[in-house]
C-alpha cells in the first residue's frame, strides 16, 4: 500500500485530521488498532464544548480550544451531530475559590472566550435550583455546550470516508521506519509506505514517537470514572456545572449530555496501564461525594451506567500540535480539552500536511451523507415518510431510546459501519438506555448476523474476544 | 387519526388477562398492542414450570400459560396487533404507535390500560465496578438467548441476586451443561421464591451467598473472573472477605425496574415504592379512563397475581367505558410499619366488594400479623408464619369494615418475632 498520508489512530483527532486531508488530492488511510474507530478516550469523556476559559492563555490548548469551539456549532449541523448550546456555571464554594473565578474570566477573555460574567450563589440557584446552598458564587458561561463525542468522531470519519480516505480498523501500526522520501509502517495485516504520518494515537501517541524521533514525551494514563443517569423523569441541571479546576484538571462535572442524560464525573486517578478502562468502587464512590457538593440531593436512583475513560495528560501539560519532523505530524497528548480542539487541530495539521504534501484542493468534494434524523426525533409526518421509503422504520428493536431496525441496518452499511453491538450502540444509541441492551441486545445481534451474513457466534460486545455467545444448541441437547 | 374504545397497551399476561375480562365485560371495540412479534410477553422465554397452580390448579410452563389466554382471547375475536410499538400516550387518551405492517398511526382512545411490564435491573443501576467485558447478562436476557434463540451466552457462571430469573437461569444453565458455580446475594436473604431455592439451586447443589455481592469484573474482552466479598449490615463490602471465581459469565437477577416511560410521557406520577403509577381499588390512575396492570403497576411474583389483577381492570375500563366515569370517595392506603408498596392507593368508600391491597414486607418476619388499620373501621388480621420480602404479601380488606372506614387506611405488620 502506498500513501500520501498515513493517520495512526481513528480518534476524534484523527477523524478530523482525516476529513480536512479528504479535501485534496492525496490519497489517506487511517489505522485504528480497535474493532471500531472512537474507542479510546474520544468515546469516554463530558462531551463538553469548552468555550476556552481555562487554558492558560498562549498555550496550545488555548489557541485550539477556542478555535475548535467556535467551529462546533457549523460543524455539528453540517455534519448533523447532536450538539446544544446548554451554557456552563463554574462554582465557587469557598473565598479562595471566588478568586480563581475572577480569574477564570480574566482567561477567558484573554483566550477570547466572550460573554464570561460573575454571578452570586443566589443567582446561580435562580439558573439551576438544584445547585447547592453552599454556592457562594459562579461563573456563567453561556457559550459552553455539549456534543455526542462519538457522533461527532464518527460522522468527521464518514465524511472523510465518502470523501476516498480509507479506514482501516483492527489494524494496529507495530513498526514505524523512516525511509529515504518517508516512512514504512508495518500494521498488522499490511505495509505501508507513506509520505506523511500524522501520530494521532492517543495514549499511544508518545510510543509512536519515540520509534520515529527518539526522544519521548511522557504522557500520563490518567483514568476519569463517571456515572450516567437516565434521560427521562427529573434532571438537575440544564447548564454543565463544574467546580474549581484544580492541577487535576476540571473536577467533578455534572453535565446534561446531547441527548439528554445526566452524566457525573470524572475523577482523576493517574495509571500505569494506558488501556486500564476498569471502573473501582472507590472512584466511583468518590464521583458520588464529589458530585454532592454541587448536587447535595444526588442519586443513582436512575443510574444507568458508569464507565471509565483515559486521558493521555502530558507531563508538560500541554497539547504538543504540529510537524515535529519532516513528514512526521503529530497531536499528542491531547486531553481535555481535545473534543473541543479537535476540529481546530484538524484544520491546523490537514493543511499542514497537504501544504507539506504541495497537494491541490479537490474541485468537488462530497457533502456529508446526513441521514434522516434519528426516528425518535421525528414528527409524526416525518415518521410516516420515513416508513414509506423502507418498511423497518416501523420496527422499533431498542424500546428505550426508540431505535428502529432501518436505523440500525444503516449504521451497519454506513461508510465507516458498525461491526459489533457497542458499535451499533455508538451509532444509534440502541442499548444506550435505561435497559442497557437487555430487551434489544438479542435482536441487534441477530440485526448484525443477517446484515454482515456470519453467524450468531461470531457476534461481538467490541471485537475480537469479546463474543457473546458460547455455544449453539443443537437438536439432542436437552 | 383513528378510534377504539379501549386500547391495551401489552400482550403479556396482563394484557391478555385485562382484554378477555373487557370483552367478557361487553367491550366491543378494543385493540391490544403488542411490540413483539408474538403475544405472551415474557411468558414466551418462560420455559420452566410452575405457572397457574392457582389459577388452573395445574402446573403450566410460561408459554402454555400464556397460550390458554391467547386462545381464548381469540375465540373472543379480541384483535392483537403484534410488532406495534406503542409510543407515546397523552392525557386526552391518544396514543401513538408505529408498526412495520402499518407505518406511524394515531389513536383516540376512550379508555387504556397499561400493561407494559417491567424491565431488568442492569450492571449499570447497581454500578458494579470492573471492567465493561462481554458476559455480563441480565438473566432475563440470557434467558432469552438460550430459549428462544437457541445459544449459550456461557459455560462457568455466577449469577448475582436471588430474584427469581437469576435462580431459573441457575437451573436451565445448569441443565444445558454450563457450570453454575455461585449465586451471589446481597441481602441476608433470598428475594426470589422458596420453591425456586429448592428447586434450581439446593437440587443442583449450587451455593447461595448470602449477605454477599460482586466487588470486581474481569476480562479486557470476554470476563475472566469476578470478585465477591461479604457485606456488612449496611450492605458495604468487607474488605478481607473476597472470593475470587473464575467464570465466563456473569448474570444479573438483581429486581425489576416497571416501565412506565409511556405513563410518564402522559403526566402520571410514579410511586417510588413500587415504580408504578398510583391507582385505586379499580387500577384507574390518576386520569380517568388510563388504567395500569401486572408488572408495569408493581412487579408480581406469579403469572397468576398479574391476571388476578388485570382482568380487575380489564372489567374496570368496561364498566368506565359502559357507565362512565363516577366520582367516588376515596381513601389512601398507607404503608404502616414494615410495609412496602401497598397496591392500590386509594379504595373507594363505600366499597363495592372486598379489596385485596397486595405490598411487600421490608425483612422477614415470623409469627406476624398482618393488620389493616382505619378510624372507624376493624379490620381482621390475619397471621402468617412466615412473610419475606421476596413473596408479596397481602391482606384483604372486607366489604363491610371498609365501608365504615374514615380516613387513611394503614397496613402494617405487628406483633412479630423477627429473624
Amino acid at each position: 500500500m502506498k500513501l500520501d498520508a498515513a493517520i495512526i489512530g481513528g480518534g476524534v483527532v484523527g477523524a478530523a485530521v482525516a476529513r480536512v486531508l479528504s479535501r485534496y488530492h492525496l490519497s489517506v488511510a487511517v489505522f485504528e488498532k480497535c474493532d471500531d474507530i472512537c474507542m479510546g478516550a474520544s468515546k469516554a469523556n463530558t462531551g463538553i464544548v469548552h468555550s476556552g476559559y481555562d487554558a492558560k492563555p498562549g498555550t496550545q490548548k488555548a489557541l485550539f480550544n477556542v478555535a475548535g469551539a467556535k467551529m462546533y456549532p457549523a460543524l455539528c449541523a453540517e455534519l448533523g451531530v447532536p450538539y446544544k448550546k446548554c451554557g456552563a456555571l463554574v462554582i465557587a464554594f469557598t473565598k479562595e475559590e471566588q478568586v480563581t473565578l475572577s480569574l477564570l474570566r480574566d482567561r477567558g477573555c484573554q483566550n477570547g472566550t466572550v460573554r464570561l460574567s460573575i454571578i452570586s450563589g443566589d443567582e446561580a440557584r435562580a439558573l439551576e435550583p438544584a445547585l447547592s446552598q453552599e454556592v457562594i458564587a459562579a461563573l456563567h458561561v453561556p457559550k459552553s455546550g455539549v456534543v455526542s463525542p462519538y457522533e461527532m468522531t464518527f460522522a468527521l470519519m464518514e465524511h472523510a470516508a465518502v470523501n476516498g480516505v480509507k479506514v482501516y480498523t483492527r489494524e494496529k501500526v507495530l513498526r514505524v521506519d523512516r525511509q529515504a522520501d518517508g516512512f514504512l509502517l508495518t500494521t498488522e495485516h499490511h505495509c505501508v509506505t507513506a509520505g506523511t504520518v500524522i501520530n494521532c494515537a492517543g495514549i499511544g501517541a508518545a510510543a509512536v514517537r519515540t520509534a520515529l524521533v527518539g526522544d519521548t514525551v511522557r504522557l500520563i494514563p490518567r483514568k476519569g470514572e463517571y456515572h450516567l443517569l437516565d434521560n427521562t423523569g427529573y434532571k438537575p441541571f440544564t447548564r454543565t456545572i463544574f467546580q474549581c479546576p484544580s492541577v487535576m484538571g476540571k473536577g467533578v462535572v455534572i453535565t446534561p449530555t446531547a441527548h439528554g442524560n445526566t452524566l457525573i464525573g470524572p475523577t482523576a486517578m493517574d495509571v500505569k496501564d494506558g488501556e486500564d478502562v476498569a471502573t473501582t468502587a472507590d472512584a466511583l464512590k468518590e464521583a458520588l461525594d464529589k458530585g454532592r457538593r454541587t448536587w447535595p440531593q444526588i442519586s443513582t436512583r436512575t443510574a444507568i451506567a458508569s464507565f471509565a475513560g483515559i486521558r493521555a495528560h502530558p507531563v508538560s501539560d500541554d497539547f504538543i500540535v504540529g510537524h515535529t519532523q519532516t513528514g512526521f505530524f503529530e497531536a499528542i497528548g491531547i486531553e481535555s480539552p481535545g473534543l473541543t480542539a479537535a476540529p481546530a487541530i484538524g484544520e491546523h495539521l490537514g493543511k499542514a500536511v497537504a501544504a507539506y504534501l504541495k497537494a491541490g484542493l479537490k474541485e468537488h468534494i462530497i457533502t456529508p451523507c446526513v441521514c434522516r434524523k434519528p426516528f425518535r426525533e421525528m414528527n409524526f409526518k416525518e415518521r410516516g415518510e420515513a416508513w414509506r421509503e423502507d418498511p423497518t422504520y416501523g420496527t422499533v428493536v431498542c424500546r428505550c431510546e426508540h431505535v428502529t431496525e432501518a436505523e440500525i441496518k444503516k449504521a451497519i452499511h454506513a461508510p465507516v459501519g458498525a461491526g459489533n453491538i457497542d458499535a451499533v450502540k455508538r451509532r444509534t444509541r440502541a442499548g444506550m438506555g435505561r435497559c442497557q441492551g437487555g430487551f434489544c441486545g438479542p435482536r441487534v445481534l441477530d440485526i448484525l448476523s443477517d446484515e454482515l451474513a456470519v453467524s450468531p457466534m461470531r457476534i461481538t460486545k467490541f471485537g475480537e474476544g469479546s463474543e457473546l455467545l458460547t455455544k449453539e444448541i443443537r437438536g439432542g441437547d436437552i | 387519526m383513528t378510534r377504539a374504545d379501549l386500547l391495551i397497551i401489552g400482550a403479556g399476561p396482563a394484557g391478555l388477562a385485562a382484554a378477555i375480562a373487557a370483552r367478557q365485560a361487553g367491550v366491543k371495540d378494543l385493540l391490544v398492542l403488542e411490540r413483539e412479534e408474538a403475544s405472551g410477553g415474557i411468558l414466551r422465554q418462560c420455559i420452566h414450570n410452575g405457572f397457574g397452580l392457582h389459577r388452573f390448579k395445574e402446573e403450566l410452563t410460561g408459554p402454555e400459560y400464556a397460550q390458554r389466554d391467547i386462545d381464548l382471547a381469540a375465540d373472543l375475536g379480541i384483535r392483537i396487533q403484534t410488532n406495534a410499538m406503542a409510543l407515546s400516550v397523552t392525557r386526552d387518551k391518544v396514543v401513538s404507535f408505529v408498526s412495520r405492517q402499518e407505518g406511524p398511526r394515531q389513536i383516540e382512545c376512550g379508555a387504556i390500560i397499561l400493561c407494559t411490564g417491567c424491565r431488568e435491573r442492569s450492571r449499570g443501576a447497581i454500578g458494579t465496578p470492573g471492567t465493561r467485558c462481554a458476559g455480563v447478562f441480565s438473566a432475563g436476557t440470557a434467558q432469552k438467548f438460550v430459549n428462544l434463540h437457541g445459544f449459550m451466552p456461557g459455560s462457568q457462571v455466577v449469577i448475582l441476586g436471588s430474584g427469581d430469573i437469576g435462580l431459573i437461569m441457575a437451573r436451565r444453565m445448569t441443565l444445558q451443561g454450563a457450570r453454575v458455580l455461585a449465586c451471589v446475594e446481597i441481602m441476608p436473604y433470598s428475594s426470589g421464591l422458596n420453591r425456586n431455592i429448592v428447586q434450581c439451586l439446593n437440587d443442583y447443589d449450587i451455593p447461595l451467598y448470602l449477605s454477599h455481592t460482586v466487588t470486581d469484573i474481569r476480562g479486557t474482552s470476554r470476563l475472566n473472573g469476578i470478585t465477591i466479598s461479604r457485606v456488612d449490615e449496611n450492605r458495604r463490602p468487607v474488605p478481607g472477605t473476597e472470593i475470587d471465581f473464575s467464570c465466563d459469565t456473569l448474570l444479573l437477577s438483581v429486581g425489576l425496574i416497571p416501565e412506565n416511560e409511556l405513563a410518564l410521557g402522559a403526566g402520571l406520577n410514579l410511586s417510588a415504592a413500587t415504580g408504578g403509577v398510583l391507582v385505586d381499588d379499580r387500577f384507574e390512575t390518576e386520569i380517568d379512563g388510563v388504567f395500569s396492570a401486572g408488572n408495569a403497576l408493581h412487579v408480581h411474583d406469579l403469572a397468576d397475581d398479574v391476571s388476578e389483577e388485570a382482568a380487575r381492570a380489564g372489567r374496570a375500563a368496561a364498566d368506565y367505558l359502559l357507565r362512565g366515569g363516577q366520582k367516588r370517595q376515596m381513601l389512601s392506603v398507607m404503608d404502616g410499619r414494615g410495609v412496602l408498596g401497598a397496591v392500590p392507593q386509594k379504595i373507594a368508600v363505600p366499597a363495592e366488594e372486598d379489596v385485596r391491597v397486595r405490598f411487600r414486607v421490608d425483612r422477614v418476619y415470623e409469627n406476624a400479623y398482618v393488620c389493616a388499620h382505619a378510624q372507624g373501621a376493624v379490620f381482621p388480621r390475619r397471621k402468617h408464619r412466615i412473610l419475606t420480602p421476596g413473596e408479596m404479601a397481602q391482606a384483604v380488606l372486607p366489604k363491610q369494615p371498609l365501608s365504615l372506614a374514615e380516613g387513611d387506611i394503614v397496613i402494617s405488620i405487628e406483633g412479630e418475632k423477627e429473624r
